[in-house]
């Protein structure tokens, strides 16, 4: 008996050692580039862990018992007439629950600290009118953003994102944006419902026809990245595509510089 | 002829063709039903894999090159609804349930006869106008979901052909749900109580409550969808003033739901075949019970996490994390008390039992990414992707296929009184088992780095990991090779089953099989201990 349990031990830790190494050093996620990217990799990390133990353990047991029960040749009879086991029935209602309960709160704790929970600051109520209700998706903070020029409008339309600057009066193809600056975007749709995803950011937002969304982010790596639509918007939808380029503060200013309208050059 | 059908089954019976030809005909006995939703449902599973196949042959290559664009987008369209509305819940629900329910209660048919035929009978014409569809005009192209405006701006007959094929069979399940409900609840015979049914009638009870309450949801929704369609109302059409979200609501109200009718009688039809292939009662009965309402209840209440980036408030996107996240507790007891029905028993090792663990084990995947899915912050990134495809592929294929294969293989020697021969069929199960986690567990992958779903084109590091996803693919359409060869072998030529080769102790093998027209010869046995095993009841010696 006691080689039985300590055989046991030994599964279940082994069970959840490699499961432990598996999620610290298989790595499925694409590079970081955001605030937000951090944040979810570790929600990602501990979701993958605990789906790990639970998926090898009732892989583990499913075969171990198709194995040592199986019934052998010339064999007959009945397996023990067990009906239930309320010890057994609570105790698994308990933990999943405890787990669930968990990962809930804790899931809770990211989508607060990536913004979710924000109300969205209002620099956007400056241009438009108080009355319009905008809806929200991730807003990273309440922090009074006075960069009004990295308030950014993006009109999506079948099938091409574009991107507005107010600041600077002037339309881009591309999405630029300075490194380590809080981003808003301000998306509105031409037709019907597009998306706008950036998986280096962890972040997406639809664009809704007839409803504006925002989407408040922060780019933390200079580099080139893909915009992608991922609502189903038509034939060509798997074309739908553009980029961010996020640049060192100076490159941003000079590219933003050289793209405004003369009229605002002072 | 009315008077005739009015009087009594066996009048009825005999106006009506018998051998071969009564499976085309408008028969009321509900064995005959069952099997017409069963055949009917793989013919139309045989096309929707073969639009599957297509999809997959166009994404073996990065750019659009197989179809033209919007043909790509009719073939998901078709893809997705003639798997969901024409083979599983039809199968899951209409055929199995049909079959066996009448026997599990001990009755002679189900409880509305005739409306059980129409409901039937509307399913052939909508599969077929839907396909047709494709031939005329070009079929719908804005995805199962039919999302406004897109199918408001996307050519009209496709569209309007799928909203009223979706009516009809939404109306055929609204019928079956409603004779389910009646046969389980009043035509028990006396003497057996709910609490000792075999288990798959209370998973359809549940199904039943969740179809009656959410299928009017989708069809109003689609009858205001037309409305805008065909009429220029402005209900989802954001030009005239309507609100596409609301549409979002709406569908989801009835379409999460729909998984459940999906999977809940796959759940319902393993806990009959696990106690009698491990030789060992159900576990945990009562449990399994107030699982399955607890499944019913929480279900209805978690439809916006299907919404999380559409730009819901802070409050609902908390709300339906923890609200669809619980779904696990009351799921992963069915689990936990399967897999303690398999522990100490004498498991026969076939071609049913394979399909069970191969769900199992398929479904335990499929539910942890859900939970991982259900967390607002965790489907933001992977909300649309391909991570979501191999989510939702492991719970209505891994899960539900294969629990549909396990029941044919269980089933067969009842309804024909021959055994499938058990070497094709793990030739079948090892083929679907390794095609599909070939298939689809690669594209959980694809959606965490950046593929979004119904795409005919994408980035190009992706097409490895799209190739191994098309070879498995690939095994899974071989896979049905050798399921087709086995049925008709065994049906003409297999070995005799006789009338128990189960030696089970559930009601509908208490008689011949094939079972006589009225189900038993003489009374319905009454039976108040289905699973039994392990104690007097299947004792030899006694």
């Amino acid at each position: 008996m006691l080689n039985k349990s300590s055989y046991l031990i030994f599964i279940i830790s082994a069970v959840i050692g490699i499961s432990f190494w598996i999620g610290f050093n298989v790595n499925l996620l694409p590079a970081e580039a955001s605030i937000n990217a951090p944040i979810y990799d570790e929600l990602f990390k501990i979701l993958f862990i605990i789906g790990l133990i639970l998926f090898i353990g009732m892989s583990l047991i499913v075969l171990y018992s198709l194995f040592k029960f199986r019934k052998r040749e010339g064999q007959v009879g009945d397996g023990i007439a067990l009906e239930g086991n309320l010890k057994l029935e609570i105790i698994w209602t308990v933990i999943p629950s405890i787990i669930v309960l968990f990962v809930g709160l804790y899931s809770y704790n990211i989508y607060d600290r990536m913004g979710g929970m924000n109300a969205l600051n209002h620099d956007h109520s400056v241009m438009e009118n108080n009355s319009e209700k905008i809806w929200a998706g991730i807003s990273q903070s309440n922090n009074n953003i006075s960069l009004i020029d990295t308030n950014i409008e993006v009109s999506a339309m079948q099938f091409a994102f574009l991107f507005n600057y107010p600041k600077g009066d002037f339309i881009s193809g591309e999405l630029h944006v300075p490194v380590n600056k809080e981003i808003s975007v301000r998306m509105e749709s031409k037709d019907v419902i597009h998306a706008f995803w950036i998986p280096e950011f962890r972040i997406k937002q639809d664009i809704i026809p007839g409803q504006p969304t925002i989407l408040n982010f922060t780019p933390t790596k200079v580099g080139k990245y893909p915009i992608i639509c991922a609502e189903l918007c038509g034939p060509y939808h798997g074309g739908m595509r553009a980029s961010i380029i996020v640049q060192e503060e100076s490159d941003y200013q000079d590219w933003f510089n050289q793209n405004k309208k003369d009229e605002l050059k002072a | 002829m009315t008077i005739l059908i009015d009087k009594k089954n066996q009048v009825a019976e005999k106006i009506q063709p018998t051998g071969f030809l009564k499976y085309f005909s408008f028969s009321l006995d509900h064995k005959v039903i069952g099997i017409q939703y069963l055949v009917c449902g793989f013919l139309f599973y045989l096309v929707g894999g073969t639009l599957a196949s297509a999809i997959r042959i166009e994404l073996t290559s990065p750019i659009s090159d197989f179809m033209p664009r919007d043909v790509y987008n009719q073939v998901l369209t078709l893809h997705g609804t003639i798997m969901i509305f024409l083979w599983i819940v039809p199968v899951v629900n209409g055929a199995f349930g049909n079959y066996l329910i009448p026997f599990y209660v001990g009755a002679r048919d189900m409880a509305f006869p005739r409306l059980n035929a129409v409901a039937f009978w509307l399913i052939p014409p909508s599969g077929l106008m839907l396909i047709t569809s494709y031939f005329i005009d070009g079929a719908a192209q804005a995805g199962w979901t039919a999302y406004p405006p897109l199918s408001i701006t996307t050519p009209q007959s496709g569209q309007i052909v799928w909203i009223l094929s979706v009516l009809l069979l939404g109306g055929s399940s609204i019928f079956g749900g409603i004779n389910f409900i009646a046969t389980i609840l009043k035509l028990r015979r006396p003497g057996l109580k709910l609490m000792q049914l075999p288990m798959y009638c209370w998973a359809m009870l549940g199904t039943s409550i969740l179809v009656v309450l959410s299928t009017p949801v989708l069809a109003g929704t689609l009858i205001l969808l037309s409305f805008d369609i065909v009429a220029n109302t402005g209900f989802f059409n954001p030009v005239l003033g309507g609100n596409v979200v609301v549409y979002q609501h709406l569908f989801w109200f009835y379409s999460h739901p729909a998984v459940y009718i999906m999977v809940l009688p796959a759940f319902g039809l393993v806990s009959e075949i696990l106690p009698i292939h491990c030789r060992k009662p159900l576990f945990g009965y009562k449990t399994m019970v107030f699982s399955i309402m607890g499944i019913v209840v929480l279900g209805l209440v978690v439809w916006a996490h299907h919404m999380f980036t559409s730009g819901t408030p802070p409050w609902m996107r908390l709300f339906f994390t923890i609200a669809t996240a619980f779904i696990a507790v009351p799921t992963g007891i069915k689990f936990f008390n399967w897999v303690a029905t398999m522990w100490g028993g004498e498991i026969s090792i076939n071609s049913a039992m394979l399909f069970s663990c191969g769900f199992i084990i398929n479904f335990v995947f499929g539910g942890i990414t859900g939970v991982a899915l259900a967390q607002v912050p965790f489907d933001i990134h992977v909300h649309d992707t391909y991570f979501v495809v191999a989510h939702f592929h492991y719970i209505v294929y891994g899960g539900s296929v294969f629990v549909i294969f396990s029941s044919i293989y269980h089933w067969f020697p009842k309804v024909t009184g021959k055994l499938l021969n058990e070497k094709l069929g793990m030739l079948h199960f090892a083929l679907t088992f390794i095609g599909f986690n070939l298939c689809f567990a690669p594209q959980h992958w694809l959606g965490l780095n950046g593929m979004p779903r119904r795409v005919a084109e994408y980035d190009p590091q992706f097409q490895f990991v799209n190739q191994i996803s098309s070879l498995g693919a690939l095994f899974m359409a071989i896979s049905t090779i050798p399921f087709l060869i086995n049925i008709f072998l065994s049906a003409k030529n297999g070995e005799k089953s006789g009338d128990n080769p189960w030696e089970a102790l559930t009601p509908e093998w208490l008689t011949s099989s094939p079972p006589p027209v009225e189900n038993w010869k003489g009374e319905a046995p009454l039976v108040t201990e289905p699973y039994g095993y392990g104690s007097e009841l299947t004792d030899k010696d006694t």
